[in-house]
């Protein structure tokens, strides 16, 4: 109990002191995850929608494949990453590693069929709904896509809200291509690991409470923005 | 719009978990006027029309309008049995065929002005449409499917379920594009609607076209005894 009123206080102090480590480890955690988040985002949503109106051979396999995926370890897509971009792998020459670009890599990877997996399930019902208005109208499949993704707005912000939730809170994979680098690669997750390593608690903890309000505050500020759940709106 | 887009069926069938639910069809609509069919539930009224309007898919069989389907497909509209809302705006599901086909913006707001004044939506084109009453949906999906003024009008039932006031508006508004020179080919259940709409009659049983001809002599002498049975108002089966 100790341990976490010390932390409470030990938040605080970081907060109105603006501390300067803390301001920045923070601007990177949302750099890295909001990259990530807008990428991935740009790949699932289309790829989501697609798998909705698409009728094809292997639709049933992909589909499972891509539910498989969202419980992708992030350790272990941070060690394939890892590889990739080590200077034996084959992207070795970008000199990636130990960079916010392989964080960003590694998240993407790893929220992309979750962000999907939702976006194909809400659009699904969508188009049950649009399938026949849409076919008689004679619109192409990008056309298809692009309604439902508009008209479905609500349902994806959701999908991408999840999406952002996973890539804040992720550790394993950002730990192992990051390389928690003081001033290059540290962000709030890792932190917290080194700090609670080095029996920090205090630190560690409000660390901990900060990186919960940010996605609060992320979280809340999508939601007044894009003004869910008002009256007279989808 | 009095260009000759006539349909014809050569051995059109429809096949749903091996069951024919349409078919063998063979038959040439005639190329104008307004084309009603009637007949008994399952009898195969919709699957006929989604087969002319091409969206569905024909185990045996070929559909021909006399011109490649792509371009005939986009001079037809069709206007489903439970109005299909997209959603959003009423103005925003007026427009949605119009953005499509890539008409400008300063002659899209000009046809929905005009389109939401027929049907008497103008006070309400900033509601989302799927809120609106039955009745003013299936008007409104009416205005959607004639905004692009199309050469073929297809209607599934499109006065189920509505009052004789929605009914009286949506038949008006049938004659005028009749008038106008759409070809209408529809289905309902109203023998009185039929009456006053149609110009000639297809009867179907069972998949299979029982009974046709131009309306009065249809409705005077059906030549099918079935087709008798069915406008005396007995049950069909």
């Amino acid at each position: 109990m100790n341990d976490i009123w010390s932390g409470l206080q030990a938040a605080f102090w970081l907060l109105i002191t603006l501390d300067r480590d803390l301001i920045e480890i923070t601007l990177r955690s949302l750099q890295v995850s909001l990259s990530a988040l807008v990428i991935a985002s740009a790949i699932a949503l289309p790829l989501g929608t697609w798998l909705a109106i698409r009728r094809f051979r292997f639709r049933r396999a992909a589909i499972a494949a891509l539910n498989a995926l969202m419980g992708l370890p992030p350790v272990v897509v941070g060690l394939i990453v890892y590889l990739l971009l080590s200077r034996s792998g084959p992207f070795g020459v970008l000199g990636l590693l130990f960079t916010p670009t392989a964080m960003i890599i590694a998240q993407v990877i790893i929220i992309t069929p979750l962000i999907a997996s939702i976006t194909h399930q809400a659009m699904r019902e969508l188009w049950a709904e649009y399938h026949d208005l849409l076919i008689s109208l004679n619109t192409s499949n990008w056309q298809r896509i692009k309604t439902l993704i508009f008209d479905g707005r609500r349902a994806l912000l959701t999908a991408s809200l999840a999406g952002f939730g996973r890539a804040i809170g992720e550790v394993g994979a950002i730990m192992i291509v990051g390389g928690n680098i003081d001033n290059a690669t540290r962000v709030l997750t890792t932190a917290i690991a080194l700090e609670t390593g080095k029996g920090d608690f205090a630190l560690a903890l409000g660390l901990g409470f900060v990186l919960i309000a940010l996605a609060l505050v992320v979280n809340f500020a999508i939601h007044v923005l894009s003004r869910t759940e008002r009256d007279g709106r989808w | 719009m009095v260009d000759v887009m006539r349909a014809t069926l050569h051995d059109a069938v429809v096949t749903r978990r091996g069951k024919a639910i349409l078919g063998p069809v063979s038959y040439q609509l005639p190329s104008e006027g307004c084309t009603i069919v009637i007949g008994p539930n399952g009898a195969g009224k919709t699957t006929l029309l989604k087969t002319l309007h091409g969206v569905e898919r024909l185990s045996q069989g070929r559909v021909d309008w006399g011109i490649p389907d792509e371009i005939a497909r986009q001079q037809q509209a069709y206007v489903f049995q439970s109005p299909i809302m997209l959603r959003r705006s009423v103005r925003q599901n007026l427009i949605f065929p119009l953005s499509l086909s890539g008409v400008s913006k300063a002659e899209a707001a000009e046809r929905v002005t005009y389109w939401a004044g027929k049907i008497g939506l103008a006070k309400m084109l900033d509601r989302p449409a799927p809120r609106l009453s039955g009745g003013e949906k299936q008007k409104l999906a009416l205005a959607r499917a004639l905004i692009r003024d199309p050469a073929v009008l297809f209607l599934d039932e499109p006065c189920a379920n509505l009052d004789g006031r929605s009914t009286r508006e949506i038949e008006s508004l049938l004659l005028d594009v009749q008038k106008s020179g759409t070809r209408v080919i529809m289905t309902t259940h109203d023998l009185g609607q039929a009456k006053r709409l149609a110009t000639d009659m297809l009867f179907l049983l069972n998949g299979r076209i029982n009974d046709h001809g131009p309306a009065d002599a249809f409705f005077a002498a059906p030549a099918s005894p079935e087709a008798r049975a069915f406008l005396n108002g007995d049950i069909v089966e």
